[in-house]
């Protein structure tokens, strides 16, 4: 049975989630992928101020198709998550509470997630057209320039996700292929 | 022996059909890749496993039914023709023409433009996802065949080249290969199709395996020693518990297809290319 959760994620919540759980998401998640995070590095560096308060937020790592007359947006499934491993625990240093996304996370961003007490969801990759219609709205808040990569603030509705890294370390990777796999 | 006529195609039927192979290729994903995934559902061990290729199936027939891409990441427009020798492309150039058809089919279709100009340092959006990657064979006869499979970036980064030695043999072809898919892991979306070229040289094989990917899912190698190989190899990474994306179970991929050329008497040259479950590709004889 999934549990239903809401963002901003807030200490309760994420204290309640374990890898391997079923969760449906609602609430307001910003989306961002390679281009994006390397302009919030460039803006965190230079000390400026982030175009996105992210304190309790969820980065939902995708590069939408466009979207037709009359929809929100178009297919939008995960990307890999493992191209913003470098970025992922310097905004979690900045309050990023969640991470959305596909395929497996480092060592340190796992370390990093212990310790800012931050959770990575997995979307099921490759059903793009059927997350599209958990996105309720979409608006584009910075980058526009960048097409598919802008930062996108998302409405989602049920958002059907799985817990993949908790705040105790576990792994649901791991854990699912030492479960199946036969010697 | 007289000369032979040549047929003329214009340049602009080909650009055309390009714009109707990308919106199709992307929303109308092969049967056949649809009833495989159904097999590997009713097969599935794990229940989260079968909930997942479920969700699977349900995006593809709705990708279809609604004409979205079933996946957001359309890819870069790989093309591979075959072109007739005896075929004359009039009022235009071929690949032009290819490019053409790309422009329009990812802006009609509504599908993801995810190229960039150069790799290093801008890296700025040529925004109508061209230039597409083009492989053309010289055939005989008079049409040309245009094959298009999109491909995400995904599952083509988990891809990978060995130069092994010919004392290497099928075991070293065999490890080489389920490694691959090992450490690709959740990554590249699996189930994943997993294209393998053998031998030719070191721009040849990783050709090879892009080939594969295009063959029916499913479908075996001529070769039966080939084929042998592939069953192998199909049931070997279905024993890694990888399962669908990732989180453990029976089906992690859907086909291995294998494809192989003469190679030079010190090598054994292997590529393994990824897919993902979406696995596009449309083809269309003119």
């Amino acid at each position: 049975m999934a549990k239903r959760i809401t963002t901003p994620l807030d200490e309760e919540t994420i204290a309640g989630l374990r890898a391997g759980d079923q969760v449906l998401l609602t609430g307001v998640v910003y989306t961002a992928r390679d281009a994006a995070h390397k302009r919030l590095m460039a803006l965190i560096k230079e000390r400026k101020e982030l175009p996105i308060d992210l304190r309790g937020q969820v980065i939902y790592y995708v590069g939408p198709a466009p979207a037709k007359p009359g929809d929100p947006i178009g297919s939008a499934g995960p990307t890999t998550s493992m191209r913003m491993d470098p970025y992922a625990p310097i905004l979690m240093e900045h309050g990023m509470k969640g991470m959305i996304g596909k395929g497996m996370r480092s060592r340190e961003v796992r370390d990093a997630m212990v310790r800012h007490r931050a959770v990575y969801f997995a979307a099921v990759g490759g059903a793009a057209a059927l997350v599209a219609k958990r996105i309720k709205s979409a608006e584009v808040v910075a980058y526009e320039e960048l097409g598919p990569e802008a930062i996108r603030k998302l409405y989602v509705d049920d958002l059907p996700l799985f817990v993949i890294d908790d705040i105790h370390g576990a792994d649901l990777y791991e854990q699912g292929v030492a479960k199946y796999r036969k010697e | 022996m007289g000369c032979t006529k040549p047929r003329v195609i214009p340049s602009g039927d080909i650009a055309d059909a390009m714009e109707e192979l990308c919106i199709s290729a992307c929303c109308n994903l092969p049967e056949e890749n649809l009833k495989t995934i159904e097999a590997f559902a009713a097969a599935e061990e794990s229940e989260v496993g079968r909930q997942v290729l479920e969700m699977i199936l349900e995006n593809h027939r709705l990708a279809a039914r609604e004409q979205r891409p079933a996946c957001q990441d359309t890819g870069l427009a790989v093309v591979f023709l075959e072109l007739g020798q005896d075929v004359r492309i009039e009022r235009g150039d071929l690949v032009a023409a290819i490019n053409e058809g790309v422009r329009r089919g990812y802006e009609k279709g509504y599908l993801r433009k995810s190229v960039v100009s150069e790799p290093l340092f801008e890296r700025k959006n040529t925004c109508d996802n061209t230039p597409a990657i083009i492989h053309t064979d010289i055939v005989p006869g008079s049409e040309l065949k245009i094959t298009l499979a999109p491909k995400g970036g995904g599952a083509e980064n988990m891809s990978g080249i060995a130069m092994m030695i010919p004392a290497a043999g099928v075991e070293g072809v065999r490890k080489f290969v389920i490694e691959q898919v090992r450490k690709a892991g959740p990554n590249p979306c699996p189930p994943v199709v997993v294209g393998v070229g053998i031998g030719g040289n070191f721009e040849t094989a990783p050709l090879l395996a892009k080939k594969a990917l295009v063959r029916p899912m499913g479908s075996r190698n001529p070769n039966p020693a080939y084929a042998a190989l592939e069953d192998e190899l199909l049931e070997a990474i279905n024993r890694l518990g990888i399962g669908p994306q990732g989180l453990g179970g029976s089906t992690t991929a859907l086909a291995v297809h294998v494809e192989y050329a003469p190679c030079h008497i010190a090598s054994l040259p292997v590529a393994v290319n990824l897919n993902c479950h979406v696995s596009p590709h449309r083809s269309i004889t003119l």
